[in-house]
């Protein structure tokens, strides 16, 4: 029988979901294309403009504000959740009671809507009422505390924190897991060799656990570099676009000025570096 | 036998930095839900310890469920979520069955495919997008957010059964198709059933991402009586420079709760899945 053969049996099955995937992520993505290059306000049609939302985007000095911030944010969010994730999975891979509550706690901020905690946190950081700054100054900081969504450079430092706040867990709980399955006869080998915390920790935890680092942070970089919520609901891009990235500024031309095309072009800008990081993943997951 | 000096040294490099790491993860929701009980006096008065409620009350709760359409949100948020998260399960088990099984031309390339648009970010698509939802006539209904949530879902659900396919034992579909089942029988009877794990693990993923979806909820649903609990919390809520805390933090509360509930009968399924090395942070 035809549908016997593994061939057409696999594409027939596949047919469905191939389609709505091509319907609703391969046409909107040629068409963001084609937005890029026309001038399109909304509600209205479109005229072919070639090239020039990006030469626009160019001479935008704010976009240049923008593609700076985003890779700082992404740079730094991304190490301290490497670093904080590395020091969480360390602390969390001994035996104690109640390990698996503490892990399932400390997964806590990754599970609940990023839109519900980071309102959470727009509270504590409040111009007048933050619980943070109400507890510096308990402990002597000069009233009235730092402005930490008011001022350009606290205002970066304050959503990078947010953003590994959330983001930390997930590296902790990944990277634990990879230590577990690093067999205590290597750690053996490595003190009777006469090795040190440390020696041990570069030379034997780091080593194994660079597959799984590398793998968690392509994922990280990728979905921080493309961030929209966080930023949306602490800043909206301010002070002075102190915080606006591209997701959040394509945003704003598209959605609150009505330039489709300009937006959509502000939107492929991220597209050159989001390339290299998803086909760096994809070999690498097909790999592993 | 723990010694004086062992229990010290046990609290340095146990206790320290794990209890540490729970106040960080923690601090956020507990501020959430003291803040939610506060009655409005003691919330902005910077006179009063604010680490301890002083007199407890449930006004904000009762004024989110009355004052706002918080229930309709809710219904919505699971409505869809729910049935993305079942479109999603069967669509990516349509593409990671012949992609663990099967053997033909094309399935590297199609292993590839997915796994890229798994990791294609909503803020590349959200333009076209909403100009497509537009065109289609479907801005202000919950069919666009379910026909486009599953285009994050359908990938991420297809890559994680895929993994869990390649687990299970060939030997009872082989053993089916000598009795002279089909290989759709097969599929069904045999197979899938054995996958139920995988399949509980992938929901709750679906479940939780959808939950936690905003910027096309934001773009797609403008109305009160279509939108989910993120864009209801953050759009009506806060108006103009005019924030309703105790509300916002009652709302942000109880919209956690389903996800934080699923997720603690689950734990187990969803560390497993985080660490099989393929959801995203």
């Amino acid at each position: 029988m035809l549908l016997d053969r593994e061939g057409v049996f696999s594409w027939l099955m596949m047919t469905p979901p191939l389609l709505f995937l091509a319907a609703l992520v391969g046409y909107p993505f040629l068409y963001g294309i084609l937005l890029s290059l026309q001038d399109r306000p909304v509600a209205h049609a479109g005229t072919f403009v070639g090239l020039k939302n990006f030469m626009t985007d160019l001479r935008d000095p704010i976009f240049w504000r923008v593609t700076v911030n985003t890779f700082i944010y992404t740079g730094a969010a991304t190490l301290l959740k490497m670093v904080g994730g590395l020091c969480l999975a360390i602390a969390m891979n001994q035996n104690f009671r109640m390990k698996n509550l503490v892990r399932a706690l400390l997964l806590l901020p990754f599970i609940v809507p990023t839109v519900l905690s980071t309102v959470a946190w727009l509270w504590m950081l409040d111009p007048a009422f933050s619980v943070v700054n109400r507890l510096l100054v308990a402990f002597g900081w000069p009233k009235p505390g730092p402005s930490w969504l008011g001022n350009p450079t606290l205002a970066m430092i304050s959503i990078i924190i947010i953003n590994t706040w959330r983001g930390l867990p997930f590296y902790g709980i990944t990277l634990l897991a990879g230590l577990q399955t690093i067999p205590p006869e290597l750690y053996e080998a490595a003190t009777i060799d006469g090795a040190g915390g440390w020696q041990r920790f570069r030379f034997v935890t780091l080593p194994l656990l660079r597959p799984i680092i590398l793998i968690v942070t392509l994922f990280s970089v990728i979905f921080t570099f493309a961030d929209f919520q966080l930023v949306y609901v602490l800043t909206h891009g301010g002070p002075q676009n102190a915080t606006n990235l591209f997701a959040t500024y394509a945003f704003d031309i598209a959605m609150g000025a009505g330039q489709l095309g300009l937006g959509a072009s502000v939107a492929l800008a991220m597209l050159p570096a989001l390339a290299l990081l998803i086909v760096a993943l994809t070999i690498y997951m097909r790999r592993g | 036998m723990v010694t004086g000096h062992g229990r010290i040294e046990r609290i340095v490099r146990l206790w320290l930095p794990v209890g540490f790491f729970l106040v960080l993860a923690l601090f956020p929701f507990y501020w959430m839900a003291i803040t939610s009980i506060k009655p409005n006096a003691e919330l902005y008065n910077k006179s009063v310890m604010p680490l301890i409620v002083h007199a407890p009350t449930l006004k904000h709760y009762v004024d989110l469920l009355s004052n706002t359409s918080f229930l309709v949100w809710t219904w919505n948020t699971m409505l869809v979520a729910m049935v993305a998260t079942a479109i999603s399960l069967v669509l990516g088990a349509m593409l990671a069955y012949p992609l663990a099984r099967m053997r033909f031309a094309g399935a590297g390339l199609i292993a590839m495919t997915v796994a890229a648009i798994y990791l294609v970010p909503q803020p590349l698509l959200f333009i076209p997008l909403a100009d497509v939802i537009n065109r289609l006539d479907l801005g202000n209904t919950l069919t666009s957010v379910i026909l486009t949530y599953p285009t994050m879902l359908v990938p991420f659900c297809a890559w994680l059964l895929l993994g869990y396919f390649k687990t299970v034992p060939k030997e009872l579909e082989e053993a089916a198709r000598i009795d002279g089942a089909s290989r759709l029988q097969t599929m069904r009877q045999i197979f899938l059933p054995l996958c139920t794990p995988g399949f509980i693990s992938a929901g709750i993923f679906a479940f939780t991402l959808s939950q936690n979806e905003f910027l096309y909820a934001l773009i797609f649903l403008t109305k009160s009586a279509v939108r989910t609990v993120p864009v209801g919390v953050i759009a009506e809520l806060i108006r103009g420079d005019v924030f309703y805390w105790g509300q916002l933090m009652a709302g942000a509360l109880l919209g956690s709760i389903p996800v934080a509930l699923i997720y603690s009968f689950f734990v187990e399924h969803y560390v497993a899945g985080l660490t099989s090395g393929s959801v995203k942070g």
